[in-house]
């Protein structure tokens, strides 16, 4: 399959995340699409690290390592993602408990 | 290879700083007061001992490991200018802590702690040569004396030290940009001075960089119009720190110009020289009318100050070794006669709480002996001959006069205008001060004390020894000033075009 | 004997140290010590000025005595170094000469002063002396420079000598002040030749104006140039206009210091440096003849001024300020030998005027308004005596020191041009008519005064006696040293003694029958002056000037003019640079960015609402702009 499928889907689930965030005000939809966000560039990456691999393999190179690297991120960006969501999840939770809402747009205490 | 000798640049550092430190701790107001002044004495034997030590192949150099891996290393050097300096330094405290000794001020251990470290932070400007050395005591000298004039200070000190304090550290900020730049572009990526003097770089990156370390330099001297911070600044301060902000610190700007501006931008100092030029001899004229208009004494002398640092760097920018001397021996003397003169008005201020000359008078009846003082002393500030300045401005002058520029001839005869204000503001001081009938604040006036007498007699001292014979001074800087002209003269570049 | 030349630092040091042991001591010492101390130091440089005059008499050049380098930068070297040659000596006799009898003068004269201000009246007076001895001893216009403004700081410090007067202080205050407007001009000349000499000494400069140096050149410009500015330099001092002002006011001063400073010597110190530097002025026309038509100019402004003056001591000062117009014409012309011995003359018979018009408001208890005196003849008669001696002298009558002096300038005058002789001519009537209109309101006639004064009127004490009996010989006798070649052969024994420094110029190109006949003319014409003068104020009334006798009166309003177009204006610049620029512009300027930070921060506060959503918008928008640049700018 051309590279070119996997990056048009992997922009239109990354658009798809940020209108997401954009316009929503549930705080856990809006942690929903960051999580969209963060699996389309994981698309991305293990897309384009085959790709690399196969064109490594094409140049001869059997025992190539190439584009291993981009996987790793993908771990490492799952990784990540847990602990956000452990963290986030927590968050939101507490903000149940306080205002008994999770639409962020309360949340504007920031400004002062 | 340390030698002994070396260790003089350090310790006339390392001797405030620490004496400072311990100066917090001292509770009682006469002990922490006579332990200031010891420590000052002591700088000033260090000082002393380092001129007798020099010797002119070679400069007393001092170098540590600071932060090696970015190229810095703490690295101080006294070459004939910062033997001049040093001195300057070491001989205006003592003299300000004996003329200032019947003042007393609340929470004394910080306020002797504080002047002590700001002497530590301006030794490190004087001897730094290493360009993160050197800004870091910039900064270093700068705090103290905020603090010093924030808290100390008179009724408006509040928003004045504000200003005083961003506007110097905007310049000092602009300079570190700058020094980084330069940082970047040496070959070894290295702080040291002698890495900045052979630094490559193009004529309109010099340009750059050279309105970026004169916008700091000019902000401290200060030169017109970065000058609005200094009038209100002195006259706020706590008299102290006025002497040291006048006499000793706006040689840090002169000193910047002459040891980090002119050398690593030789070509930019001599394109934009007439720039500079025009604005310091329109500061002078602009600083010295004003002047004739002050009522307030701290303010009159704040603005001779601005005339007198107007003239020192238009004589740096003519470039040559007779403006160099002279700036040197000005720089000095300049020093002693404006802490003479603020010790006189410090006491003024003291005696009679006021400033204002249009309510004092007839003070050389009821007192003769502080009359005389500030007669000598006002007429060495306006460069009478045998008095100190003569020789220095004399030189200075005959340096505008031999400068490259087209326009020298304007350049004297403009810069000469202010002597003659000078002369006009200065007397009229004298006279609505001293001379006529006393008034009812004046008629109960008493001479100076003792403390006071010895101050003003050794700095009338050093006014006629200097003045007599300035070469001990010249001697001291000519190889430095001969350098700096060989490093600053860019007429090869045309020769070979 | 070269001993003489080998310690003539003594010269300037012995007054020094007079000036040090009366200033430092002025509480301590009796009025007797200090008259002593400060006397007898300057009868000691006296006595050696003497012994140096007889050394230097048959010497071809000038001995140089050098001391230490006071500057020396580079290539510059400045020494601390004395000359002494003809010129220098003759001006050292005077000064130290008439120097001493005005200080034994003063020791009467200052007596009701107080202990310590009586020590620093005469601290002050061997200062200036001392400087003036620098001044005319200096082998390089840096140290004449020294001197020159030494002299101008004892000038104001004597001229405020009773400081409790504000109006004193600012006189004091206007004479250093357009002093150091000169000094400046002197100053710039000094650069002018560093600039192109390398060193400032007179041979050094003299040889390379010669052209005997190779290497180094003055062009034309150069010259006219450094003359000029050097004359302006001598405007201040000398009283010339535009400078001249200052010294009509300076009368603020003790009587003894006019005579001393404002007459004898200081406002000679012009004089002296024109004729020190006589080969640059020589080579410029253009100089030359600005010099002469200021000095004429001066000579006749002050002369018609003198006419009208009330006060003792300003008649004087005019007729000061009009005699140096006249050296400077005699310099201006050429004359620089005809300067000098006027220089000579003048001291003598200016210095027994003003000492006697100190000796007359001594008797009349301070009074300075001749208006108010008259018929003092016989209650003083050595005082009117010596007066009417010096009168005659400086009116030209011969065989009075004034004819012989003034009649050179006059002469050297006419060979340059007719004109400037008819108006030098008339200035010397003027001269004649000022000054017996002034004797004769003063000694002549009834007593105006009042009754209080009268009783008071008594002759001076010996110690003002003397001093007035040995100037008025003086004047008598002072100018045989310089009888023009028509009368004896070898008889300009000044010119021949001057001849080292200041070269002869060709012989006169008058005849001798037209120089008896300019003497006869003018010696006429100022006893018929004389005589005027003594029908008109025989018996003087008082009565108010009107028309061109009050402008007359109130000086041409030149100090009103000065004030108007220079003082004035340049107050209001200030306060309008104190009020307007620095408070407004500059500081405007600074604070206004300070400000604009400020509402900066206030208005970019309202971006940050609180809305995460906000937020993350701004934070996609920056990105896709950031994004969108990296494209469009790749190229």
């Amino acid at each position: 399959m051309p590279i070119n499928y996997y990056i048009f889907l992997s922009i239109a689930l990354f658009s798809i995340g940020i209108v997401g965030v954009l316009t929503r005000r549930n705080a856990i939809i809006i942690f929903m699409c960051v999580e969209l966000m963060l699996n389309a560039v994981n698309l991305m990456l293990v897309a384009f690290s085959k790709m690399h691999y196969k064109a490594a393999l094409l140049a001869g190179d059997v025992n190539g390592t190439a584009g291993t690297d981009g996987q790793l991120f993908v771990f490492f960006i799952m990784v990540v993602a847990a602990a956000e969501v452990t963290v986030g999840l927590a968050i939101i939770v507490m903000m149940y408990r306080n205002i008994h809402s999770v639409d962020v747009n309360f949340l504007n205490r920031l400004k002062h | 290879m340390l030698r002994d000798n070396d260790m003089v640049a350090f310790f006339l550092i390392i001797l405030p700083l620490l004496t400072g430190l311990i100066a917090f701790s001292l509770k009682e107001e006469k002990v922490v007061k006579s332990f200031a002044f010891l420590s000052s004495l002591a700088t000033l034997a260090v000082s002393v001992l380092g001129l007798t030590l020099m010797n002119t192949e070679e400069n007393l150099q001092f170098t540590a490991q600071w932060m090696q891996p970015i190229g810095s290393s703490f690295s101080l050097k006294l070459d004939g200018m910062g033997q001049l300096l040093c001195l300057l330094t070491a001989i205006s405290y003592p003299l300000v802590f004996l003329g200032s000794w019947n003042a007393s001020y609340k929470k004394p251990n910080n306020f002797f702690a504080l002047m002590l470290l700001a002497q530590a932070g301006l030794m490190g400007v004087f001897l730094a040569t290493d360009a993160l050395v050197f800004y870091f005591f910039w900064e270093l000298a700068l705090i103290p004396m905020y603090f010093l004039s924030s808290q100390w200070g008179g009724e408006k000190r509040i928003p004045v030290t504000f200003k005083f304090f961003i506007y110097t550290f905007v310049g000092s900020v602009l300079m570190l940009i700058g020094i980084l730049y330069i940082q970047s572009k040496t070959v070894s990526h290295s702080f040291s001075l002698n890495a900045f003097y052979v630094v490559e770089l193009s004529s309109k990156a010099q340009s750059w960089l050279f309105w970026l370390f004169f916008l700091a330099f000019a902000i401290k001297m200060p030169v017109f119009p970065f000058h609005t911070w200094q009038p209100d600044t002195y006259e706020q301060s706590p008299t102290p720190t006025t002497m040291i902000l006048s006499g000793v610190m706006v040689k840090m700007g002169l000193l910047g110009l002459l040891r980090w501006l002119l050398p690593v931008f030789p070509i930019a100092s001599y394109v934009w020289g007439d720039v500079v030029m025009s604005l310091a001899i329109a500061g002078i004229i602009y600083a010295s009318l004003i002047a004739i208009r002050q009522d307030d004494i701290k303010r009159l002398v704040a603005y001779s100050s601005i005339a007198h640092i107007g003239l020192m760097c238009a004589a740096i920018f003519a470039e040559n070794k007779s403006g160099m001397q002279g700036v040197m021996l000005q720089m000095f003397n300049h020093g002693i006669n404006i802490i003479g003169l603020w010790i006189i008005v410090e006491i003024i201020e003291r005696r009679f709480g006021t400033r204002k000359m249009s309510e004092l008078g007839g003070l050389a009846q009821k007192a003769p002996v502080m009359a005389i003082f500030f007669v000598i002393i006002a007429l060495a500030n306006i460069a009478l001959p045998l008095t100190n300045a003569f020789a220095g401005e004399f030189l200075m002058f005959n340096g505008l006069m031999n400068a490259k520029s087209n326009y020298y001839l304007w350049f004297t005869v403009l810069a000469g205008l202010g002597i003659i204000l000078a002369a006009v503001y200065t007397l009229n001081m004298i006279r609505r001060i001293f001379y006529g009938e006393v008034n009812e604040l004046t008629a109960v006036a008493t001479d100076l004390k003792l403390n006071e007498k010895l101050a003003l007699g050794i700095i009338v001292g050093l006014i006629f020894w200097m003045g007599v014979y300035p070469q001990v001074l010249l001697d001291v800087t000519d190889n430095f000033s001969q350098e700096l002209v060989n490093k600053i003269d860019i007429s090869h570049l045309f020769r070979k075009q | 004997m070269q001993n003489a030349l080998q310690i003539v630092y003594l010269i300037p040091l012995l007054p020094l140290i007079g000036f040090l042991v009366n200033g430092l001591g002025r509480k301590h010492l009796s009025k007797s010590l200090v008259s002593v101390i400060g006397s007898g130091v300057i009868l000691a440089s006296f006595a050696m000025s003497i012994w140096v005059f007889m050394q230097v008499k048959g010497m071809a050049t000038p001995y140089v005595a050098h001391y230490f380098d006071f500057i020396k930068v580079g290539d510059l070297k400045i020494p601390f170094a004395f000359q002494v040659d003809q010129l220098s000596s003759l001006f050292l006799l005077i000064i130290t000469g008439v120097g001493f009898l005005i200080h034994v003068y003063s020791t009467s004269y200052m007596h009701k002063e107080k202990q310590e201000h009586y020590g620093r009246y005469f601290s002050y007076l061997n200062l200036f002396v001392f400087s003036m001895l620098l001044l005319v001893m200096g082998a390089n216009y840096v140290i004449m420079f020294i001197g020159w403004e030494g002299v101008g700081l004892c000038s104001y410090l004597l001229i405020g000598y009773w400081f409790k007067n504000t109006e004193y202080n600012k006189a004091a205050n206007k004479a250093f002040i357009m002093n150091r407007i000169g000094d400046l001009a002197f100053l710039i000349a000094i650069f002018w030749i560093i600039s192109r000499v390398g060193n400032v000494n007179f041979n050094d400069v003299f040889a390379v104006a010669r052209g005997e140096v190779d290497l180094r050149k003055f062009t034309g410009t150069d010259i006219t140039a450094i003359t000029l500015l050097l004359f302006i330099g001598a405007t201040g001092k000398s009283a010339q206009i535009p400078l001249y002002t200052w010294l009509p006011d300076a009368m603020a001063g003790p009587t003894p210091v006019s005579a001393l400073i404002h007459a004898a010597t200081m406002v000679t110190a012009g004089i002296y440096m024109i004729a020190r530097s006589n080969v640059l002025y020589s080579m410029s026309s253009v100089t030359m003849d600005i010099v002469a038509y200021v000095g004429l100019a001066t000579a006749l402004l002050a002369a018609t001024i003198a006419l009208k003056q009330n006060d003792i001591k300003k008649v004087l000062a005019y007729s000061t300020v009009s005699q140096l117009g006249f050296m400077f014409l005699a310099l201006g012309t050429g004359a620089y030998v005809a300067a000098v011995f006027h220089v000579m003359t003048h001291a003598f018979f200016k210095a027994l005027l003003f000492l006697g018009s100190g000796s007359v408001i001594h008797a009349m208890s301070g009074e300075q308004d001749i208006r108010n005196m008259g018929g003092l003849n016989t209650k003083m008669k050595i005082t009117f005596v010596t007066f009417l001696i010096g009168c005659i002298a400086i009116a030209g009558i011969p065989p009075f020191s004034g004819f012989f002096s003034k009649d050179a300038i006059l002469l050297s005058a006419f060979e340059k041009s007719p004109v400037l002789y008819g108006l030098a001519l008339f200035t010397a009537l003027l001269t004649a008519f000022y000054m017996f209109r002034l004797l004769f309101l003063t000694f002549s006639g009834q007593f105006r005064g009042t009754a209080d004064q009268k009783q008071h009127l008594h002759e001076s004490p010996a110690a003002i006696t003397i001093p007035l009996i040995v100037l008025a010989v003086l004047s008598i006798i002072g100018g045989f040293v310089g009888i023009p070649e028509v009368f004896i052969n070898g008889g300009d024994r000044i010119g021949a003694f001057l001849s080292p420094v200041i070269k002869p110029h060709g012989g006169h190109t008058v005849s001798h029958s037209t120089e008896y006949m300019l003497m006869g003319l003018s010696t006429a014409l100022v006893i018929i002056m004389i005589i005027a003068a003594w029908f008109k104020f025989r018996n003087y009334q008082r009565t108010e000037e009107k028309g061109l006798g009050k402008v007359l009166e109130n000086k041409w309003y030149v100090d009103e003019l000065y004030d108007k177009v220079i003082v004035q204006p340049m107050h209001q610049f200030g306060g309008f640079l104190k009020s307007v620029i620095e408070k407004s512009v500059i500081d405007g300027l600074v604070n206004g960015v300070g400000r604009a930070v400020n509402y900066g921060g206030r208005q970019l506060r309202l971006l940050q609402s609180g809305q995460v959503g906000s937020y993350i918008l701004l934070m996609v928008l920056s990105m896709v702009i950031i994004f969108a640049l990296q494209f469009f700018l790749r190229k």
